[in-house]
């Protein structure tokens, strides 16, 4: 994913501004910080305290409550193997085996090369497609055989993009 | 009449490449110089069949599926324009038994018309319950959904008519509306779907509730693992908003309501209504104490109608064709219909709107065609993850949240996920606990510690380890779990547990899984405390 990693006071402030006068603004606001960063920087959690008039254990409280919320960079590339009952039905085991031995890592990790991060997700909801997966936002159903081979080529594709 | 041509948007039909089916059919008829319209419609849920391309003929909408990219010359060549004779040719759509036999009441439109089209939603009967309910006092409207029996299609199934007339008479400047579109059980995608296909009845069916309520604000918290059903969502409201169907003046009538999406960040709780509320104030996803009740005192403090997706959804067509009408489908106090979600290792998994009241075998067999690998089906788990494991002796119980109540399980949020005879009971069950500890929120100790210890003492039995005293102790813990948690999470746990214990005794004798064993498997031990044994 396309993310800015650079942490750029400036710009937090901006998204913040931006964001504040909304109902709830929190959530939006770590979102938009993830999704810019592709993590939430620690420095950025005083700046959104100050400015939504909260205390700091409070920000560092649902930044660290939400699964999402990273708290430092992924892998270049994202698969998320769902993990949930209806995958385990159709054999999420094997697509994790499989993705462990075309990339040397299981869930929760990520290669030394900082290519590819691997990680758990529970339901996708695509139960009726199982096993399913997710790669950088897009979504894979059916991710056995020959298709799993296909995620995995799609992902090395993805990877030898990158810097281009 | 120009060339129509349907290829599903639907998050699961792009998982199968229908985006790529797309370019294909686009490329080709540039080669071949016909002019056509692509419509990226929902999915009809018929997910074998996805990527299913269906092409506007005299006759109706005839179907090919699964599509790939590489079938698509050979479907022009065969003339799949004007419905020619193909291999993956299903044909007329709406006569596939699979569709024919259902009661889509909530998926009326879903997969039919162009989700973000009003025009396309209005000319298939969309508007027609707002309409209506423009015309009522809140009281009338509220007095509709109660008549029609409709009850909270989340899982806990609480009248809802009661529910909003709790708001209605609480007195308050501001009052709100909240979607649940925190879809997180596995098996489950309903929400999504009708996100996805036909958003304009959530927005319909949360206007109503804003009219029946007087709240003038609404907010659907929708999961991030949803990201299609997000976009899809945010761009149905910027039209709602444009053609003045949300906003200070809805379809001209003077009245108030407007509403926004939020998103969630990966926290099962979230779906645990007053965790949702939390986090949609920013807050962590923590529960609250009941009472006061969300209705009384919810979003930032104002009485709020929190409800499902597929509730709020529910509620355009009850209030355009009469509460008599909805109130007519269904059995026993399960009135209406249920969109029920099979999936998991099944041969045809998919949407299957029905009233209330058929078996688990006949959407299991009759729909679902048995399983995807073909093995006997050994359990089913309804209701999501808090759901009971069913072996495949109480198939013949019917879908109807009274009778699964009787056999200890739930309807929940209507999802069906099948397992073949190569699953692991016991595996199983120490998933359910450690899924429950991944995702407690830690407020009461039942669930914050219990789901630790219980996934610990299961991973014992399957050790060998002092099976028949830890069989104990996980009897004991759910008890705990289940009467001392403050929310269905800690206190529905013990549900997939304990069935999969009383029902499948043999994966927990501690003598590893049960399929890496020799063919003659010796007579498993009763166990201490189970019916069976109660029963002699």
């Amino acid at each position: 994913m396309p993310a800015n990693r650079t942490f750029d006071e400036a710009a937090i402030k901006a998204i913040i501004a931006d964001m504040r006068s909304l109902d709830g603004p929190l959530m939006p606001i770590l979102h938009a910080i993830n999704d810019r960063l592709g993590y939430v920087d620690q420095r950025a959690l005083p700046l959104i305290a100050q400015e939504l008039n909260l205390s700091r254990a409070e920000v560092h409280g649902v930044f660290t409550f939400y699964h999402d919320f990273r708290k430092a960079p992924a892998g270049r590339h994202v698969i998320k193997v769902c993990v949930a009952e209806a995958c385990q039905s159709m054999g999420s085991d094997r697509l994790v085996d499989h993705l462990r031995a075309a990339f040397g890592i299981g869930l929760g990790e990520t290669t030394p090369d900082g290519r590819i991060t691997v990680e758990p997700i529970y339901c996708l909801g695509n139960c009726a497609l199982s096993p399913s997966a997710m790669m950088d936002g897009k979504l894979y159903g059916r991710v056995e055989g020959t298709r799993a081979d296909r995620l995995v080529r799609s992902a090395n594709l993805a990877a030898a993009g990158d810097g281009r | 009449m120009s060339l129509r041509l349907y290829v599903p948007g639907d998050a699961s039909a792009l998982a199968m490449g229908a985006s790529d089916v797309v370019l294909a059919i686009k490329a080709e008829l540039a080669r071949r110089g016909i002019e056509a319209t692509i419509i990226r419609n929902g999915s009809r849920g018929l997910f074998w069949l996805e990527p299913l391309v269906e092409v506007e003929t005299p006759e109706g909408r005839v179907g090919y599926g699964p599509v790939e990219p590489e079938d698509v010359p050979g479907l022009f060549e065969a003339g799949f324009l004007h419905g020619g004779a193909h291999a993956h040719r299903v044909g007329l759509v709406e006569e596939i038994p699979y569709l024919k036999k259902q009661q889509r009441l909530t998926f009326a439109r879903c997969g039919i018309i162009d989700p973000l089209s009003l025009a396309d939603y209005e000319a298939h009967g969309g508007l027609a319950g707002l309409r209506r309910a423009l015309t009522l006092s809140g009281e009338a409207i509220v007095k509709e959904v109660t008549d029609s029996g409709l009850r909270g299609r989340g899982g806990a199934a609480f009248p809802t008519g009661i529910k909003w007339e709790t708001v209605r008479k609480a007195e308050a400047a501001q009052k709100y509306i909240v979607c649940n579109a925190d879809e997180g059980d596995s098996g489950t995608f309903a929400d999504r779907m009708l996100m996805e296909g036909d958003p304009f009845v959530l927005i319909e069916g949360m206007a109503i509730a804003g009219l029946a309520v007087g709240a003038t604000k609404g907010f659907v918290y929708i999961r991030s693992e949803y990201p299609h059903a997000f976009r899809q969502m945010n761009r149905a409201i910027d039209e709602a908003r444009a053609a003045g169907l949300l906003g200070a003046d809805i379809l001209g009538s003077g009245r108030t309501f407007d509403m926004e999406t939020r998103l969630g960040a990966g926290a099962y709780i979230c779906g645990e209504e007053t965790s949702l509320l939390e986090s949609l104030e920013g807050r962590r996803g923590t529960i609250r104490f009941k009472p006061p009740l969300p209705a009384l005192k919810g979003l930032f403090g104002q009485p709020t109608v929190i409800n499902n997706l597929i509730s709020l959804a529910s509620v355009p067509i009850i209030l355009d064709k009469g509460s008599a009408f909805y109130r007519d489908y269904g059995m026993g106090r399960s009135r209406g219909t249920l969109p029920f979600q099979l999936g998991g290792n099944i041969k045809h998994g998919g949407l299957i709107e029905l009233a209330f009241g058929p078996t688990l075998r006949e959407v299991i067999e009759e729909y679902g065609g048995g399983t995807h690998s073909g093995r006997p089906v050994r359990a089913i788990q309804v209701g999501g993850p808090l759901g009971a494991y069913w072996p495949a002796s109480l198939m013949d119980v019917a879908l109807d949240y009274e009778e699964f109540i009787k056999h200890d399980g739930m309807i929940g949020h209507g999802g069906i996920v099948v397992f073949d005879d190569t699953v692991d009971m016991a595996k199983q069950a120490q998933f359910a606990f450690e899924f429950c500890a991944h995702e407690s929120c830690g407020k009461c100790t039942p669930c914050r510690i219990g789901s630790t210890r219980g996934a610990e003492t299961v991973a014992k039995v399957r050790r060998g380890q002092d099976v028949e005293a830890n069989l104990v102790l996980l009897r004991d813990l759910a008890l705990t779990m289940r009467d001392g948690s403050l929310c269905a999470l800690g206190g529905l746990t013990p549900m997939p547990v304990v069935s999969a214990i009383d029902h499948f005794p043999e994966d927990f004798d501690g003598g590893g899984p049960i399929n890496d064993r020799p063919p003659n498997i010796p007579e498993p031990h009763r166990l201490p405390g189970s019916p069976g044994l109660a029963a002699e």
